[in-house]
């Protein structure tokens, strides 16, 4: 393994981790104020089709991002109607709105381009480019370390670098301001909150705002950063396993952060694993590898590695004593 | 939290107002994408029961679906959300296939079938057990480990296929197909046999086992002992374990019995149609379990019911993709959300308002309120 491979090993970690680690921080700001969040997935494919449908009809990077992020924001309120007002099941409205987005983008992409759900490329001018074009070149004359961060760790788009400026954001968020201390209190002890003279519901909707924003930057993300165009079904459990790696983390975004880049990691090592033969082990199986973060946020939920400990009134309807 | 609502109205009104208000968003979605809701619905229900090969089409998608939604209601009864069908269906599917491999060569029909059924309730059971026990005794969270195990299932199901059991020299990732003995019969020469002649579909006998599984759950839940320990349990854990039931033994069975539910889709999909392993042949089924469990109000009959709409959906909505132009299935799944959604999620946002309307109704003829 030489150098290159390395820095080639870290820029494609941190581009798959980037949508995981922006979908894991949403569903943390909406589970530690104790909405359950299933349908991460859906809003992020919702996201992906609002980023691409936008971005061509418009042209432009900033309306691409807007409708997607509006788009995500609507779904997250309609995730609050169904069950922070209405106390219904948050698990029932997140599998709902996991159906619903495969149906719908695909139905309206049909509808509005004719090509079978999908959408047509976005132009190189809307797509997101590289902050530092001449990183790679510049540094490729430094031995060994000179790849590692021109090629690995300068060669990205904007949204990379803001996802992990975003890692301690939501961290301060959450534990260094009034509203993180008053949205953790709400995901475990709503009661107090609303005894305290907070109302629960306007917490509850501001999480789940703040959710949909990330789920939009996520799902676009991997229209303007990862491919071109919007494909039917394109998150392909990214969704879900951004919600492994948030349980994986503990639901502390630091820890969800680092969860994100290994099953980033574990994605970029199946790619290049793919026929290699091993000494002693033989051929990887690649599926195994693929599985990995599902298996070891098993392992680590049936409390084998530490134990893990979900926000108290999580999954819990807030109903307000008379 | 019936809001107040007469039985009744709870059974059969607020299900139908909310199905309703479910049909009429997709209705207003075809509408948006520029079709005749009026004309999708009509060649819709043509394509669904207008034809011996349309009706039988609808039962072969409705077979699947009574598997899967009787999981999910097993399941929903014991106080548990089982996500899970989709990997369950797929492990049963994997269990009824390899016996097939290994023995249908030598062994009869009437042994081979028999033991397909068993493997692939099984192993679905298996597969639902451990999420069972982890929520039971370790304390994770049944939801998330059910989705991850749907993972699971599917990153299994390749790898076997790709590395194992894929006919070497062949491009198609499947199996090789099954001796006869297999095999179920279809319904059309299951008719044949009787006498009536019927045309061919992918509609095997699977069904009967389908409403004989809808049968069986139903006498579990309401006339066995432990049918009724499992739905203490699902009321109320803590009065179940003051009654002297152990509400962590029967979060297991209630796993394992909707597991092996979800597992004998295989019967229909692997046994009844393809003859052999492949790919997909679960292909979101455990998903629209859950949908029609919640349509059907978890009770047999009721799912029995959803299960026929939803077959009738999937088959009407590949007739009318091939009619209307730019109408696709993904109208029937964004329905299905829908139906979720509103027969699920917010199914009680409507009861307050319905209930008062109710009231009033009742109120004005009589002129006097009681109580």
């Amino acid at each position: 393994m030489d150098e290159a491979m390395i820095g080639s090993l870290i820029a494609s970690t941190l581009r798959v981790s980037t949508p995981l680690i922006l979908c894991a921080l949403a569903g943390l700001l909406s589970e530690r104020a104790g909405v359950i969040d299933i349908g991460l997935e859906g809003k992020m494919l919702f996201a992906a089709f609002a980023a691409g449908a936008a971005g061509v009809a418009f042209g432009s990077t900033a309306l691409a991002l807007l409708m997607a992020m509006a788009t995500t924001v609507v779904l997250s309120w309609l995730h609050g109607l169904a069950c922070v007002s209405y106390r219904g099941d948050q698990v029932v409205s997140g599998v709902a709105v996991n159906i619903i987005a495969v149906g719908m983008t695909a139905v309206l992409g049909i509808a509005w381009f004719a090509q079978g759900g999908q959408t047509p490329p976005v132009t190189t001018e809307v797509r997101l480019q590289a902050v530092f074009p001449g990183a790679s070149a510049w540094f490729a004359d430094i031995p060994f370390v000179g790849p590692l961060i021109g090629y690995g760790l300068l060669s990205h788009n904007i949204m990379v670098y803001v996802t992990l400026a975003l890692v301690p954001a939501v961290w301060w968020l959450l534990y260094r301001t009034r509203f993180g201390l008053r949205l953790r209190a709400v995901g475990e002890n709503a009661h107090m909150v609303d005894a305290a003279g907070v109302s629960v519901t306007r917490m509850r909707y501001a999480a789940l705002t703040l959710n949909g924003m990330l789920c939009g930057l996520a799902g676009s993300y991997l229209v303007l950063a990862q491919s071109a165009a919007f494909v039917p079904n394109m998150t392909a459990g990214r969704g879900f396993m951004a919600l492994a790696a948030m349980i994986f983390g503990k639901w502390h975004p630091v820890g969800a952060f680092w969860a994100c880049l290994l099953f980033g990691f574990l994605d970029a090592v199946a790619i290049r694993l793919q026929g290699v033969h091993l000494p002693g082990i033989g051929e990887v199986p690649v599926q195994a590898v693929q599985a990995l973060p599902y298996l070891l946020t098993v392992i680590l939920l049936a409390g084998f590695i530490g134990r893990t400990v979900a926000p108290q009134a999580l999954g819990r309807p807030y109903v307000k004593d008379r | 939290m019936n809001a107040g609502l007469p039985r009744w109205a709870d059974l059969f009104l607020l299900p139908a107002v909310n199905l309703a208000v479910a049909l009429m968003a997709a209705g207003v979605m075809v509408a948006l994408v520029g079709q005749d809701p009026a004309e999708v619905i009509q060649v819709l229900i043509r394509g669904a029961f207008g034809s011996q090969r349309g009706l039988s089409y609808t039962l072969y998608y409705a077979t699947t679906f009574i598997f899967t939604g009787l999981a999910v209601s097993v399941a929903f009864h014991a106080g548990l959300f089982n996500i899970g069908g989709e990997g369950q269906a797929i492990l049963g599917g994997l269990g009824a296939g390899l016996v097939a491999l290994w023995f249908s060569s030598f062994l009869p029909a009437w042994v081979m079938l028999p033991l397909m059924l068993l493997a692939g309730a099984l192993f679905g059971m298996a597969w639902a057990a451990v999420p069972g026990y982890l929520q039971a005794y370790r304390g994770s969270h049944i939801v998330i480990t059910t989705i991850m195990f749907n993972f699971l299932a599917s990153s299994l199901l390749v790898y076997l296929l790709v590395n194992h059991m894929k006919v070497p020299g062949s491009m198609a990732v499947e199996s090789a197909p099954f001796a006869e003995s297999a095999k179920l019969p279809r319904m059309h020469e299951f008719l044949a046999g009787m006498g009536v002649q019927w045309s061919a579909s992918p509609l095997n006998t699977s069904l009967f086992l389908a409403l004989l599984a809808a049968l069986c759950v139903y006498l579990l839940l309401w006339h066995t002992r432990a049918g009724y320990n499992l739905r203490a349990t699902g009321s109320s854990a803590s009065a179940a374990a003051y009654a002297g039931i152990n509400p962590k033994h029967q979060v297991i069975m209630a796993m394992g019995v909707s597991g092996a539910l979800a597992g004998m889709v295989g019967m229909n999909e692997i046994a009844g149609v393809t003859g052999r392993l492949m790919l997909e042949y679960v292909s979101g089924a455990g998903f629209t379990g859950i949908a029609v469990a919640l349509m059907g109000r978890n009770h047999p009959v009721g799912i029995v019911v959803a299960s026929i709409l939803f077959g009738a959906l999937f088959q009407g909505g590949a007739e009318v993709s091939f009619d209307v132009k730019g109408f696709s299935r993904d109208m029937v799944v964004m329905l299905q959300g829908f139906i979720v959604l509103f027969s699920g999620a917010m199914a009680y946002v409507l009861a307050p308002g319905m209930a008062r309307l109710l009231a009033a109704m009742r109120s004005k003829p009589r002129g006097a309120v009681h109580g």
